[in-house]
């Protein structure tokens, strides 16, 4: 149940209290009764969805600080604008949307602070690699399975930023076409030809061109 | 159905085409998400070595701090001293121009004085010291002052 859900349900038993000598005192215990259940619901979504949030910056960023960061910075403003959340949408796209106009603020900063240089824990690409579960497989099929997983990394990194988005929404977060159009503001037949655009250049990479 | 929508339609279903993965990029697709999935999970849970590095940061703006506030200080300090140094100067200067002012003034007051004592002594000497000749006249002048 959401903040502006509770407000509704306790609309006559407001009504009702204005007439009692402590209907003051009433309306402020059902506004902080209200506040706790948007609190508790928020701390939910936020336990729920975190790693998520977190994964997706990581692998958009591959800087391990930066990604914690936006994550924090993320649910800092979805804090602030819970109320305003109407369920039109899910929260993991709502909240997905928040992540990805972060990063973008933080590329379009980062271009006009170019001189700054900070020391961070930026993973290379061969490095993120190195984290592939090893399975039941031979070495030699991890070894295969590492250098595929380096190639499709190296030619993500090559995508241009919103074919990236796009292209770890889909493929590393698993959603579906309507939620990624829902997530970045594009409609889906823009969506479909940045992730073809950007399969096309995976496949390139991997070898396939087709 | 206009051109417009036919080549939008066509584009979106070559669009579609692209999008059907063979086996073998759905496998490094997979494999790509497993990695990330692993690399995001030892992320996440990795021992946090924020708080050192963000005292380590504090102690070196503590100290730029330190040095710059000193550095406040001293210039505040030498500042004000350099301050009173010259106002010190000025007054002593200014009293030094009195003070050759005053002698002068006095020096001039005492050539006046020398000037004036002289032309009264050379007056005195000059009319005391009376011609011979010219006696009886002085002798009427004094006798009769309006002539």
């Amino acid at each position: 149940m959401k903040i502006a859900d509770v407000a509704v349900n306790l609309q006559p038993v407001r009504a009702s209290t204005r007439v009692m000598a402590a209907g003051t005192v009433l309306d402020v215990m059902t506004m902080a009764t209200a506040q706790k259940i948007a609190a508790e619901e928020f701390s939910a979504v936020v336990t729920k969805h975190r790693t998520q949030i977190f994964r997706f910056l990581l692998s958009s960023t591959r800087d391990i600080d930066l990604a914690e960061t936006l994550t924090q910075e993320c649910f800092l403003k979805a804090h602030r604008n819970w109320e305003s959340f109407r369920g039109e949408s899910s929260a993991m796209t709502w909240l997905m949307r928040i992540a990805i106009n972060l990063q973008k603020d933080h590329w379009r900063n980062r271009r006009m602070q170019f001189w700054r240089k900070t020391q961070t824990n930026a993973v290379e690409l061969d490095e993120a690699s190195d984290w592939l579960p090893s399975g039941e497989r031979s070495a030699e099929q991890q070894m295969l399975a590492r250098e595929r997983v380096g190639q499709v990394s190296k030619a993500v990194d090559g995508l241009s930023e919103r074919q990236r988005t796009v292209f770890l929404l889909r493929y590393v977060e698993e959603q579906e076409l309507s939620e990624i159009a829902r997530a970045t503001g594009l409609n889906e037949g823009t969506v479909k030809a940045h992730l073809s655009r950007a399969l096309a250049k995976v496949r390139t990479e991997l070898g396939g061109k087709r | 159905m206009n051109f417009k929508e036919k080549f939008a339609g066509s584009m979106a279903d070559r669009d579609e085409q692209k999008l059907e993965l063979e086996p073998e990029l759905n496998e490094a697709l997979r494999e790509f998400r497993l990695s990330v999935y692993a690399w995001s999970d030892a992320a996440y849970c990795r021992p946090r070595t924020a708080l050192a590095a963000s005292s380590r940061w504090l102690a070196g703006r503590l100290a730029i701090g330190w040095a710059l506030a000193c550095v406040l200080v001293v210039s505040v300090f030498s500042g004000g001293f350099w301050a009173h140094h010259q106002h010190e100067m000025r007054l002593t200067a200014a009293r030094v121009a009195e003070h050759e002012r005053l002698a002068a003034e006095q020096r001039r007051q005492q050539i006046r004085q020398e000037d004036e004592d002289l032309l009264a002594k050379v007056d005195s000497d000059v009319s005391r010291e009376v011609p011979r000749a010219m006696e009886p006249l002085a002798q009427l002048m004094g006798e009769d002052e309006s002539w």
